[in-house]
């Protein structure tokens, strides 16, 4: 209980330091709206009503307990250029970046699963370099470039597709995949590395306990000790580095999608970036990080409940 | 330093890099900004080792200058992360209790945050610029060499160095930073290799988005964004910035995998 407890008030501590940032960023920061909305000839009059109108005149905690207050509401504002309530935008674009991500992470285990517990298994002089050197370079490549080049060979050298795009699922399933599998695997790339790493050290860190000698010692042979015994206990702390990896992956897509031309998040934000919409910016910083963080309090809290001997800390 | 693989590599790669990026300096093979419409987008050969762009500008000379924003971003910002991150991690180390867990809390809400995200937040406020991508990497690097220094202060401050120091009157800063820090600089400078790593691929990810470094500084991540267009055309242009990033990137891991393996084995 106490862990769960734990865990909950760092989750809600660390949404408070991030509403935090993103009000005194977005609301403080920019300046009074006010004026750049009336112009410099408003009278006094008029820019008071207009603060007034707007909850400007209120002392900066009282505004920043009402705009929490809109955003429990589910109001994460409106956008200046579309003139529509930022989830709407954001509702839209959702399913690209979903598709995406779970592609990405669907790739990075079905790869770096088997190759993690591969790689601990071959883990002798040559073995070891050649995984610790591709891992490497898998974890030193910029997803974008990756990106590029593959577009540069299936589109342009081999010609299999025309990449960018996007075809959504219910228009066509199997065009959809299409257009979100090289994408996935630009943004896969170094997850699989950390997970190919990260399984390697924790199969070789359970190998030297006494189970497994035991497991042994009753005759069995290394694929069931590895099968029965080992497997088990490593693949677990692989859990602690899934919320890593779901960051990553989210962050990936944001610059992925710019390659791939596929309308998600990360194209909504950078062009909102670029049209200077700060109040779209905003509802999506705060959509996109309260997103991440419920996202990693779900995998303490599976964490756990899949190995109850974890403790906090 | 025998049969360290990693350090030996990584040094070499850092090396090379740096010594390319100082030439760069004093000496470019061409202009890296003058464009020449007539020799556009010529393949590599002997004039143009690596080609020219669809200015006709040498790539090479652009690579080159490129290398300078990348050394430039990378050392300012882990900088910044180096500076900050240790005096937070030393505090909260060295005095634990309540400090110890607002300062934690607060990285740690930090490191749940990807990089990438916070950076663009904040040019979105501050402005597009080669200062605010250096400063909005550089913030996002304090958490990992807050935690690292913090684990090493929470060790050390039980030894009887500390404790004597302590009896001899000495105060907490002193302790802090002239007793303690030497004998835990060595997991930081490792932290300074990985986010030199972290800080080159931000950077080349938001000039890629044409959200970092502006035009006329280059940028490898930029050059990336202009030869996009062109890669049926002129693909060496979408392949040598590439390998400029992933090279150097590459190189600051390899060298702080070693660093951590030669401090491990030096410490048995």
């Amino acid at each position: 209980m106490y862990y769960y407890l734990r865990k909950f008030i760092a989750m809600f501590f660390t949404i408070i330091i991030v509403t935090l940032i993103t009000f005194f960023s977005f609301e403080i920061i920019p300046g009074d709206p006010v004026l750049s909305k009336l112009g410099i000839d408003a009278d006094e009059a008029q820019i008071a009503s207009l603060r007034a109108e707007l909850g400007l005149d209120m002392p900066i905690p009282v505004r920043y307990i009402k705009w929490v207050g809109n955003i429990l509401k589910g109001d994460l504002g409106e956008s200046v250029r579309f003139s529509l309530p930022v989830y709407d935008l954001i509702k839209t674009r959702l399913p690209v970046t979903f598709s995406l991500m779970i592609i990405s992470i669907l790739i990075t285990l079905a790869v770096g699963i088997p190759l993690g517990i591969l790689s601990a298994k071959y883990n002798n002089r040559i073995g070891g370099f050649f995984i610790n050197f591709i891992t490497q370079i898998f974890l030193a490549i910029p997803s974008f470039w990756v990106g590029i080049m593959l577009i540069m060979i299936f589109g342009v050298i081999l010609k299999w597709f025309s990449p960018g795009g996007y075809v959504s699922w219910s228009e066509n399933p199997a065009e959809s995949i299409k257009s979100v599998i090289l994408p996935s695997v630009a943004i896969a790339l170094p997850n699989i590395a950390i997970v190919i790493r990260y399984l390697k050290n924790s199969v070789l860190e359970q190998m030297k306990k006494d189970y497994v000698r035991m497991a042994y010692s009753k005759g069995l042979n290394s694929f069931r000790v590895m099968k029965n015994h080992v497997i088990r206990n490593a693949v677990i702390p692989v859990i602690t580095v899934l919320g890593m990896i779901i960051s990553s992956v989210l962050a990936g897509s944001l610059i992925v999608e710019q390659v791939f031309t596929l309308p998600g998040i990360g194209r909504l934000l950078i062009s909102a970036i670029g049209n200077r919409d700060l109040p779209l910016v905003e509802g999506m910083i705060l959509y996109i990080s309260f997103t991440v963080l419920f996202i990693n309090f779900i995998i303490d809290i599976l964490y756990k409940f899949i190995d109850p001997r974890i403790k906090y800390d | 330093m025998k049969k360290n693989f990693n350090l030996i590599f990584g040094l070499s790669v850092i090396i090379f890099l740096f010594v390319f990026m100082f030439i760069s300096l004093f000496h470019t093979p061409y202009s890296p900004t003058e464009m020449n419409i007539r020799e556009r987008m010529q393949p590599p050969s002997a004039e143009h080792i690596f080609g020219t762009d669809q200015f006709g500008r040498d790539i090479l000379s652009r690579v080159m200058e490129g290398s300078q924003t990348a050394f430039f971003v990378g050392f300012v910002a882990v900088s910044i992360g180096l500076i900050f991150g240790t005096f937070l991690g030393a505090v909260s180390g060295y005095f634990g209790g309540i400090t110890d867990e607002i300062i934690m809390r607060i990285m740690d809400a930090m490191l749940a945050f990807p990089v990438i995200l916070f950076a663009l937040m904040f040019v979105s406020v501050f402005g597009v610029g080669i200062k605010n991508t250096i400063i909005a990497i550089g913030i996002m690097s304090v958490p990992s060499f807050a935690r690292i220094t913090r684990s090493g202060y929470i060790q050390h401050k039980q030894f009887d160095y500390v404790k004597s120091a302590k009896a001899m009157g000495a105060g907490p800063l002193r302790i802090m930073f002239l007793h303690i820090l030497p004998n835990v600089i060595s997991p930081i400078i490792v932290a300074a290799s990985m986010g030199f790593s972290t800080a080159v691929l931000s950077e080349a990810g938001l000039s890629y988005l044409g959200l970092g470094v502006l035009p006329p500084s280059p940028s490898w991540g930029r050059m990336l964004n202009e030869s996009q267009i062109y890669i049926s055309k002129a693909p060496w242009f979408a392949i040598i910035p590439g390998i400029f990033i992933t090279l150097t990137v590459l190189g600051f891991n390899f060298f702080g995998d070693g660093l951590r393996e030669y401090a491990d084995n030096t410490e048995k």
